[in-house]
């Protein structure tokens, strides 16, 4: 069992909570991500790894409430347990001989977003952040980007908070005044990483997209997070828990994984439905 | 009194019946029955059925205490060389094994040694009382990767010595492939818990939620004390045929289809995990893993299976008594046939149609046998002009894995074969002093009695170098 040493509410939908898993607290680095279940029965989902504490043994993370699971986690307390949790899973994020970088995030995939600014910011290299939410209310991470950017860039879609806006406005100004980086790395939902990898594009820039599939074991042995390259005009097959979660963003087919993240769709909303009725009821 | 030509029969589900539940196919002898099989043994003296065996299970001295009515002495002589008695009386493939060297097999039927082992260890997981007596502590450190057949065989031989052994296993159940991959209709998950549960009884330690080349690495292992290492980390990343159609949803490796099925627990009612049910399946591929998936798939609800293998069923390479299991629920066996490209479409603006992105179809051609191949298998050819379709909601791709690339690729200096399995010595040893290896890691997928095998011989070899070091 893994006890929730703190929980704290980022917004009506997103929680952090740090977890006692002192091996993983050892080891993980910004861009990997670990697999949990919440109880004995429970399905294993990924997230990615939003910080570690190795003194204390503690590994953060930050989810949304979207289904069943993370409703199921959402309603566990500080000081009480999670069934499993296993780590660090994937490749950490590369970082070597990047001195200027945009950092892209959208949504709940700022939480991922955030430590890979804080590595980059503390190996000194130059941090540019974009972060997108749809509105206010959902805005988390702010003053955590602030500290670790050189410079931050906030927008909401329905223009409630700060700039008005996709997050690949202020990157398409900056890349048609003539800005350069050494690479874009965008974390959030797949329609915007698709969309900023297109606005990059015919800049030059290269992008790194870090891809969220549906996933199992997270060891390679399934395949069901599997994805397709296209390298050279061929199509490749990786799979995401042993090959990424980092990807060249020029390569991948957003489309098919769109599509292949909406695999079990109904099936999620209805399971979602029961578990929300579960705690109203209780 | 003349000997009976026949095996026993094995009490079964009826065909029709079992297709829809996934209770135990077999039902086991009954002790009536195990004492009349157990007098067709001829107890001859050369025991070459003991040759057959890969872990060398004293055959026809459990027999002969079945013979006797003396039950609990029958297992406990299986117990002497096998750490998972109730699961190899299962799984095993006797017919090519032991009871494919039988004496009596020569003129008539073999002993039906794995139903007589199967029913000794189900006698004693019924009967026996008390718990497995852990031995006195030699004080060395193993430590254990993976908890499949190989590891809990290499940790019961070690725990059975006197060493502390510590097994690590990615998952957050113990028994590795017994669990994820093979179906509670041929195998009880109960029945694993209940051999890790003598492990954990010998004083074996079973960390789950430890991946060994991520949470930890080899060197690492060390560092904390152990003094030797076995790797069983099983056989990785599932392969596809790189045909076109094979991202759409629908389209499963027989690894992500059985997983969630078995360890996720998706085939009992409200599942946290889901699964595709019902519709038509296609399980392309012919062996064991791909019996499996077919007939979960129909316990599921599919309407209609199909086994779509590319050569004819003499170069099959499931286990008969699968096979014909198989026929009688109704799997429809395409055999001769392979896949060139699975059908579906994808339009990515047009979110509300519920087919979209999903199977529709599987296309094969029809496939005739040429000359043998490097494999000694007469080689599948195409037949110019045969393209067929078969309509189908899902897919299931059961042609193989290829080694986890996880261990090697954070252990210095441990050397892998051209196909990525570990390299090992006749011991076990790998290139690195003190790392041994067994199973599917080093083999590539095969059977769970051949990596028990493997699992004993790297034990042994273990021992004798802890104890001469």
């Amino acid at each position: 069992m893994y006890k929730i040493v703190r929980k704290k509410v980022l917004n009506p939908t997103v929680t952090q909570m740090e977890i006692e898993a002192p091996l993983v607290a050892a080891k993980a680095k910004p861009g990997q991500f670990i697999i949990l279940r919440v109880n004995e029965a429970g399905e294993r989902i990924p997230l990615t790894v939003a910080g570690t504490n190795p003194e204390e043994g503690t590994v953060k993370i930050i989810f949304q409430v979207v289904g069943a699971t993370t409703e199921l986690l959402n309603h566990k307390n500080e000081g009480e347990s999670i069934q499993d949790f296993v780590g660090p899973l994937g490749v950490a994020t590369h970082t070597e001989g990047i001195k200027k970088v945009c950092i892209i995030g959208g949504g709940v995939g700022c939480a991922i977003a955030m430590p890979v600014a804080q590595e980059f910011h503390r190996l000194g290299a130059e941090v540019t952040s974009i972060i997108g939410f749809r509105s206010k209310d959902l805005l988390i991470l702010e003053d955590e980007f602030r500290a670790c950017s050189d410079r931050l860039i906030v927008m909401t879609d329905d223009g409630s908070y700060a700039r008005r806006g996709n997050v690949t406005v202020p990157l398409k100004e900056m890349l048609e005044a003539g800005e350069t980086f050494d690479t874009i790395i965008t974390i959030g939902p797949l329609i915007m990483m698709k969309f900023v990898t297109l606005t990059a594009k015919p800049f030059g820039v290269p992008v790194t997209a870090s891809m969220n599939p549906i996933m199992i074991d997270g060891t390679g042995m399934c395949g069901g997070c599997r994805l397709t390259l296209n390298q050279d005009g061929k199509r490749v097959t990786r799979f995401a828990c042993v090959d990424g979660p980092d990807f060249n963003a020029y390569e991948i087919d957003f489309d098919e994984a769109m599509s292949r993240g909406r695999m079990y769709f109904g099936y999620e909303r209805r399971a979602h439905e029961e578990v929300c009725n579960l705690f109203k009821n209780a | 009194m003349p000997v009976n030509p026949k095996k026993h029969e094995m009490p079964t589900q009826a065909p029709q019946v079992r297709a829809h539940n996934f209770s135990e196919v077999a039902l086991g002898y009954t002790e009536e029955i195990a004492v009349e099989e157990a007098a067709r043994c001829l107890n001859c003296k050369n025991q070459p059925c003991v040759a057959g065996c890969p872990v060398n299970i004293h055959i026809p001295e459990f027999i002969q205490k079945v013979k006797a009515c003396d039950f609990e002495g029958a297992y406990q002589i299986i117990s002497q060389t096998s750490s998972l008695p109730a699961v190899c009386g299962r799984v095993c493939p006797q017919e090519t094994q032991c009871e494919s060297k039988c004496t009596l097999g020569r003129r008539f039927e073999p002993v039906g040694i794995g139903r007589l082992e199967r029913f000794a260890a189900d006698w004693h997981n019924a009967h026996a009382s008390g718990k497995a007596q852990a031995p006195e502590s030699n004080g060395h450190r193993v430590a254990v990767v993976g908890s499949g057949p190989s590891g809990l065989t290499c940790a019961g031989d070690l725990a059975k010595k006197g060493y502390k052994v510590s097994v690590f296993e990615a998952l957050h159940t113990a028994g590795g492939v017994l669990v994820y991959g093979i179906p509670e209709f041929r195998l009880p998950k109960a029945i694993v818990a209940r051999e890790v549960e003598t492990l954990k009884e010998l004083g074996v330690d079973v960390e789950p939620n430890v991946v060994i080349g991520k949470t930890l690495t080899i060197d690492e292992l060390f560092e904390m004390g152990y003094e030797a290492v076995f790797v069983g980390s099983g056989a990785g990343l599932p392969r596809f045929m790189n045909i076109p159609g094979e991202s759409l949803k629908g389209v499963y490796s027989a690894n992500e289809f059985l997983t969630r099925s078995n360890l996720m627990k998706a085939y009992q009612e409200d599942p946290t995990t889901p699964i595709m049910k019902g519709g038509n399946v296609a399980v392309v591929g012919g062996g064991n893993v791909a019996m499996d998936a077919a007939r979960t798939a129909l316990r599921l609800g599919a309407e209609h299976v199909y086994i779509v293998y590319r050569r004819s069923m003499e170069e099959l390479p499931a286990r008969r008594e699968e096979v014909e299991h198989a026929q009688e629920e109704g799997i429809d066996f395409r055999l001769l046939c392979n896949p060139v490209e699975i059908l579906g479409y994808n339009d990515p603006d047009d979110p509300r149609d519920e087919k979209n992105g999903f199977v529709t179809g599987i296309r094969c051609v029809k496939m005739e046998l040429g000359e043998p191949d490097a494999s000694g298998r007469r080689r599948p050819v195409v037949i110019p002009g045969s393209e067929f379709d078969l309509d189908v909601d899902a897919v299931i791709m059961s042609i193989g894995t290829s080694p986890n690339p996880l261990i090697k690729s954070t252990t210095k200096g441990l050397e892998v074969n051209s196909h990525g399995g570990i390299i090992v010595n006749e011991d076990g040893l790998t290139s690195r002093e003190g790392v041994y290896a067994g199973g599917d890691a080093v083999t590539g997928a095969a059977t769970v009695i051949s990596a028990m095998g493997a699992g004993k011989v790297a034990a042994r070899a273990i021992d004798a170098y802890l104890t001469n070091r």
